[in-house]
């Protein structure tokens, strides 16, 4: 009788149990579905609609026609003769995101070469002041990039207040062509994404601890050594962070080779844009697009990889 | 004493890295501050200075177009802010008030997707999709942009609401439903009133990520739905006139006065 009521009492608790469960599960859908729903919907599925547009014919006036077509791949590789319709091997899309890679990679390593002493500096302050230096550090990133490439224009025009400072001490006679080259291309890009850099190295660095510095030191080692062999390891992960979010995010630019490369410049988001606009050739924008996607991809793989084994070595 | 303790200090510097940190500083910040000031430039040039003047403020407010680009994008940011901050307090709460669940990760991935794929590419997907979807249902708006807005400002909402509430004592809560109160008292007497600082700086950020989007809102926007950065980059297509300098201005410091309030209240807490 007993055993029977105990029984009973557990089956109720389980049951009690299961109901909780199912409803701490019913209200987890309520309140991720409008995030899910919102953002499946509308940022990831387009991303197929994307993939879809790149197999079609292109519409006269914008848009696609509903005809399968690799069209889009075959231009990317190849020129068609307008006469005899062969096709000729041309390098012209292939190189616009050759210069991409190489310049969202120069700015990635420039970016490191200003961004990893001022994580180690700002790291190295009093906790007190840290958090001053990050705002500054951060408050670039919140404002409005265009605002701040335009800026960035402004002054290095021909007549703008770097090359009239040069001028006035007579360092030149001429201005200096700075505008409207890959030169400030690559200066735009690692002033826009700069913050990018600092914040994930100042995160690891911020953990450094400096009795090691100091032991490497009771070992003679040198101020280099120290810095190879103690803090640079230990700021392996944030390296590989803020590379990752300077070199994806300067790949895709758009505003900054529109503004400073002046449009003739062009690197692979002025070319994904401008099929959408004035060339209209939505497939072969598409294409574009997605080719952008699979080098993000792939040089993500490639960092994580790398971080990986580093890790490994070290540990 | 003091003797090893200079040493200490010594120790960590390397050489030339407080110049490069100063550096970075000036780097960042020189061509706005040039920007800020020559905008206040009675002259037209950049480059001048002649005497202190308001008049391209002036210019700037009585431009027609300046003046609607500024309300399509207050009103895009604002309900797209809105929508954004809302979704991402439910989300917030789901992924952290209740034990962790199969797909986890995946919902992490779904809600930072915007921030992984490059913005020209979201904005030629979201084009194609949008255009998609007005051929067979023939509506047309300002509601698309809104969308597109959401979509993107979601995660930024989402960060510092997920941070607040991971940093909150369960205890408090813990402790009203031991009081017998309800999930919905414990909600809006305990957590709700505690997580308001987040929800606010939440939904500062998706504001200020909202009014600076350029590429997406380029791709997106209808006709007119220009929003003020997207005014502002077809006339520096243009050339350079000083009333843009005026506006940059404008929208740089409402950023910069947005972000330091975001700060002033991530540092209360602590």
């Amino acid at each position: 009788m007993g055993a029977v009521q105990h029984s009973g009492a557990d089956a109720r608790l389980d049951e009690a149990r299961r109901r909780v469960e199912a409803d701490t599960r019913r209200r987890r859908r309520q309140l991720l579905a409008p995030t899910l729903i919102v953002i499946g919907v509308f940022g990831l599925f387009p991303l197929t609609i994307t993939l879809i547009y790149s197999f079609l014919s292109p519409g006269v006036y914008g848009g696609v026609t509903w005809e399968f077509s690799t069209d889009a791949y075959v231009q990317f590789l190849f020129e068609r003769d307008i006469f005899d319709d062969t096709l000729s091997f041309s390098g012209t899309y292939l190189s616009i995101y050759g210069r991409s890679i190489g310049l969202a990679f120069g700015a990635t390593v420039g970016a490191l070469l200003i961004g990893f002493p001022t994580a180690y500096f700002i790291a190295s302050k009093p906790p007190s002041q840290r958090n001053f230096w990050l705002f500054l550090i951060t408050l670039p990133f919140w404002t409005n990039l265009l605002i701040r490439t335009y800026a960035v224009l402004l002054i290095i025009r021909d007549e703008g207040i770097v090359n009239l400072s040069l001028q006035s001490i007579g360092l030149i006679d001429q201005p200096l062509t700075i505008l409207y080259t890959d030169f400030a291309v690559f200066l735009g890009l690692i002033y826009s994404y700069l913050p990018f850099m600092v914040l994930p190295l100042y995160a690891s660095l911020e953990k450094l601890d400096f009795r090691l510095v100091e032991a490497a030191y009771d070992l003679y080692a040198t101020r280099f050594q120290v810095l190879r062999h103690v803090i640079v390891p230990m700021a392996k992960p944030g390296i590989v962070a803020g590379c990752i979010l300077v070199f994806i995010p300067g790949l895709g630019a758009y505003i900054t080779p529109e503004l400073l490369g002046g449009g003739k410049e062009l690197m692979i988001g002025n070319l994904i844009a401008l099929q959408f606009g004035g060339s209209r050739n939505w497939p072969f924008g598409s294409a574009a697009a997605l080719i952008l996607m699979v080098v993000v991809m792939m040089s993500l793989i490639v960092y994580v990889r790398y971080a990986g084994k580093e890790g490994n070595s070290h540990g | 004493m003091a003797e090893p303790r200079r040493k200490m200090k010594d120790l960590r510097k390397q050489p030339g890295f407080d110049f490069m940190a100063w550096f970075c500083i000036v780097f960042l910040y020189a061509p706005i501050v040039v920007l800020i000031i020559f905008s206040f430039n009675d002259n037209r040039s950049v480059v001048r200075w002649t005497e202190f003047s308001l008049r391209w403020y002036y210019a700037a407010f009585d431009n027609e177009g300046i003046r609607n680009a500024t309300i399509v994008s207050l009103k895009v940011a604002a309900v797209s802010t809105l929508f954004a901050t809302t979704f991402a307090t439910m989300a917030a709460l789901a992924t952290t008030r209740t034990p962790p669940f199969r797909g986890q990760m995946l919902s992490y991935a779904i809600i930072n997707q915007p921030l992984m794929i490059p913005e020209i590419v979201t904005a030629v997907a979201t084009l194609s999709f949008f255009s998609i979807i007005k051929q067979l249902t023939g509506v047309t708006g300002i509601g698309y942009l809104m969308l597109a807005h959401t979509v993107f400002c979601i995660p930024f909402a989402y960060m510092p609401i997920r941070a607040r509430l991971e940093d909150m004592n369960l205890t408090l809560e813990q402790a009203a439903a031991d009081l017998y109160a309800t999930p919905i008292q414990v909600f809006r007497k305990v957590t709700m009133p505690l997580l308001a600082p987040g929800i606010v700086a939440g939904g500062m950020l998706a504001f200020v990520v909202s009014l600076d989007d350029v590429i997406i809102t380029l791709m997106v926007a209808g006709p007119g739905e220009t929003t003020l950065p997207v005014y502002i980059l077809g006339q520096i297509r243009r050339g350079i006139t000083p009333e843009i300098n005026a506006v940059s201005t404008l929208l740089l410091l409402l950023s910069i006065v947005l972000v330091s309030a975001f700060f002033t209240l991530g540092n209360k807490k602590k």
